[in-house]
């Protein structure tokens, strides 16, 4: 068969139900091959767009994302989403078109070096030099990015090739020598562990994205579970552990709350469980956690002492890991009643710090109330995606997720625009959820193409903009340090998200009442298809409490 | 103090402080790769991306012949050498990395040497290539050319009793080791 029908096989093989893309001239054949190749294809419209819808799906399924583009521009706007994948550990495969052969390195029309560009932001590339290693590369790409610490891979196929007609056997054997992750854990690093934790006076448990890959959300209640631990989790592990919960600490890290980041401050033991210390977590390295003993749980060696010496290393699946180590400390029939001074300690930080705003003495919508009545509007029950900035962390902060899978955002990368592609993604990877997107009137204009796609494709995500006509953050750090002179910041009125969404062929939606604003965003989730909303909130408007970058934990404002 | 993200200058002395562990010495990394294209990219990518300087990099065939082997020198007092193998061994294409223990290990380099040197130095030249064990491959009116083996240690011994003849150029291959003992590298 063609290479390009044997392509569709092997995407069937590996479970895939739908593909993000946009077609161009280097994968024409590809796409010839979608006409009768029994997977759903959803034309988007810009690379960026498929590229974290594909990432949306991911995070929302667990499954691998597909995303398609064409050589040249259509890879080189890959570039953002790529990068955001390997940040944040997502499995997706990129599929992208390559010039005929014979122009290979002759800067041939919409020619670009992607494999050389994607080198440094992928887990893995491949470049096919013969048609016969299409069905082998395909599988290999989906192996390594959905196994181990997850990742983009990206598979380059030269427009000639993928014409090539070739034989197609199934690919079941993928070996690979130079990669074989380490799932189980040591039993005798796990068991130092579980000691270290029973002797633990005042212990935390710092919870992260890998968590979430790893599916592992069972066995982190079940290990909190054994003696009330504290947990706190990432802003990429939301979700990991049930919030609300007598045991949560909510999120820490730079907007995290006070319990969570003084009970980091003050911890004798930190169990560290697919985390990686990001400087947006440890603050001032060198004052982190000060009297703090380290256990490190992750699947990728790499993390383990990378920013932080870990005491007890363990390379190891979460899942894996959290279970035995739950059985491990279990046996050790510790005295839970060592925890009860920490505990204390901990409450009085809760009872006298929690998460507050001045709201509005007139109809204004605060920020954080916007968050709130979504929560309410959604009972808690929605998938959430967001964009980058102030919403993303008053989302975080106000937005109390129970389960995993349901807060996508864009942690480590940090991209704007990331939202509402991503919410499409989650949308079609869970039909039967209500998915929203809490986006920024700066951000979501980076990929507001893609309404064009919902509409047409019927994708029913709820887009929410917390429109304060700023780059809020940048404008937040211009205020706090950077004296109150604000530059370029100010988005103003421009554009009218309402007739913009109609002009997509969406329902646009204006809110501007504190007091409506509950039956107000359930009639917006009522409403069929995409719905695009302007939410107008306070303008100016600091996220709280925060420590300031490059500072310690306990030097925390507002 | 210049602080991340305000507005307070940073001096160039807090801008090369960094953090990890460092070792302060030499470190020879001795790795198996798959024989296959890009992987040298995806290894020099690596040491650029994560702001790893390579001081030599050999690479060449092995006895398998779906397999090459890269030999490459960092410098310990610069950059953490744990995190520079535990990055490497991600890389799907890498088999095996053995950071070689100095004291149990062989190590070589060959290097050539373009030395001025007419009549009346030549004699003293050949001396000191003799007592280095190195050998004299070229010789014109005006010129000398001098191969070396040995140590990076050696090579630089070398070139400074050679320099003050006028040295020419030099082309050095950077360094290949092997552990000493019957087992393999």
């Amino acid at each position: 068969m063609r290479a390009v029908d044997a392509i569709m096989e092997c995407l069937k093989a590996e479970g895939v139900d739908v593909v993000f893309g946009l077609p161009g001239g280097a994968n024409l054949p590809t796409y010839d091959a979608f006409v009768n190749g029994g997977i759903r294809h959803i034309l988007v419209r810009h690379e960026a767009g498929g590229g974290h819808a594909a990432q949306g799906y991911a995070k929302a399924t667990g499954k691998v994302g597909v995303a398609f583009a064409t050589s040249g521009p259509g890879a080189t706007n890959l570039i953002t989403p790529i990068t955001d994948a390997m940040m944040d550990s997502v499995p997706v495969v990129f599929i992208t078109g390559q010039v005929r052969t014979e122009l290979l390195g002759t800067d041939g029309f919409q020619e670009a070096d992607t494999l050389g560009i994607t080198i440094p932001i992928v887990k893995h590339s491949f470049m096919i030099q013969d048609p016969r290693e299409i069905p082998r590369a395909i599988h290999e790409a989906f192996h390594i990015a959905r196994t181990g610490r997850p990742g983009p891979v990206l598979v380059d196929i030269p427009q000639d090739l993928s014409r090539a007609e070739i034989e197609y056997e199934p690919v079941t054997d993928v070996r690979l020598p130079g990669y074989q992750p380490t799932t189980e854990g040591n039993q005798k690093q796990i068991r130092q562990a579980a000691k270290a934790l029973a002797a633990a006076r005042r212990p935390v448990i710092y919870a992260g994205g890998g968590v979430v890959n790893a599916n592992a959300s069972a066995e982190l209640v079940e290990l909190a579970a054994c003696d009330r631990f504290p947990v706190t989790c990432t802003l990429m592990g939301l979700g990991a552990f049930p919030a609300p919960h007598e045991q949560w600490l909510g999120m820490l890290g730079m907007h995290g709350t006070r319990a969570a980041n003084y009970a980091m401050d003050e911890a004798d033991l930190i169990c560290a469980v697919g985390a990686r210390f990001d400087d947006r977590i440890t603050g001032k390295l060198s004052e982190f956690a000060p009297k703090a003993k380290f256990i490190h749980i992750d699947i990728d060696p790499a993390e383990i002492s990378k920013n932080v010496p870990a005491h007890i290393p363990i390379v190891g699946d979460a899942k894996n890991v959290l279970a035995k180590l739950a059985v491990e400390y279990r046996a050790l029939s510790a005295d839970g009643a060592r925890l009860g001074d920490w505990w204390q300690r901990i409450d009085g930080w809760k009872a006298k710090y929690p998460l507050s705003y001045e709201d509005s003495k007139d109809n204004e919508i605060k920020p954080q109330y916007m968050i709130q009545a979504l929560y309410e509007a959604t009972k808690g029950e929605a998938i959430v995606s967001s964009d980058v900035g102030q919403h993303q962390m008053w989302t975080a902060q106000y937005y109390d997720f129970p389960a995993p899978r349901r807060w996508i955002n864009s942690g480590g990368l940090g991209t704007m625009g990331f939202g509402l592609p991503a919410a499409m993604g989650a949308a079609v990877g869970c039909p039967d959820r209500l998915v929203c997107c809490v986006a920024g009137d700066g951000s979501v204009q980076m990929n507001a193409q893609e309404l064009a796609t919902c509409a047409q494709e019927k994708i029913p995500i709820k887009v929410f903009i917390m429109n304060n006509g700023f780059l809020g953050m940048v404008r937040q750090w211009q205020e706090l340090f950077w004296d109150g002179k604000y530059s370029h910041v100010e988005t103003g009125e421009f554009p009218d998200f309402v007739k913009l969404a109609e002009a997509y062929g969406a329902t646009g939606m204006r809110f501007e009442d504190k007091t409506t604003l509950v039956q107000d965003m359930k009639r917006a989730i009522a409403t069929d298809g995409p719905v695009f909303v302007d939410v107008r909130v306070t303008r100016e408007e600091n996220t709280y409490p925060m420590i300031p970058a490059g500072q310690a934990a306990r030097e925390m404002v507002g | 103090m210049g602080e991340p993200g305000t507005k307070a200058p940073l001096s160039l002395e807090e801008l090369q402080a960094s953090t990890g562990l460092r070792t302060g010495r030499k470190h020879v990394l001795s790795i198996l790769v798959e024989n296959k294209s890009g992987v040298l990219t995806r290894i020099a990518g690596l040491f650029a991306r994560r702001g790893f300087n390579i001081d030599t990099l050999t690479v060449g065939p092995t006895d398998d012949e779906q397999i090459s082997r890269v030999t490459l020198t960092v410098d310990g007092a610069l950059h953490p050498i744990d995190q520079v193998t535990k990055q490497l061994h991600k890389l799907v294409n890498v088999l095996k990395i053995r950071d070689l223990e100095p004291g149990d290990t062989v190590s070589r380099e060959l290097a050539l040497f373009k030395v001025s040197a007419d009549g009346a130095q030549r004699g003293e030249l050949m001396q000191i290539t003799e007592i280095f064990r190195g050998k004299v491959v070229d010789v014109t009116k005006r010129s000398v050319i001098v191969e070396v083996t040995g140590t990076t240690e050696k090579i630089e011994a070398f070139e400074g009793m050679v320099r003050p003849f006028g040295l020419i150029e030099m082309m050095r291959t950077g360094e290949i080791a092997i552990s000493r003992g019957r087992t393999e590298t």
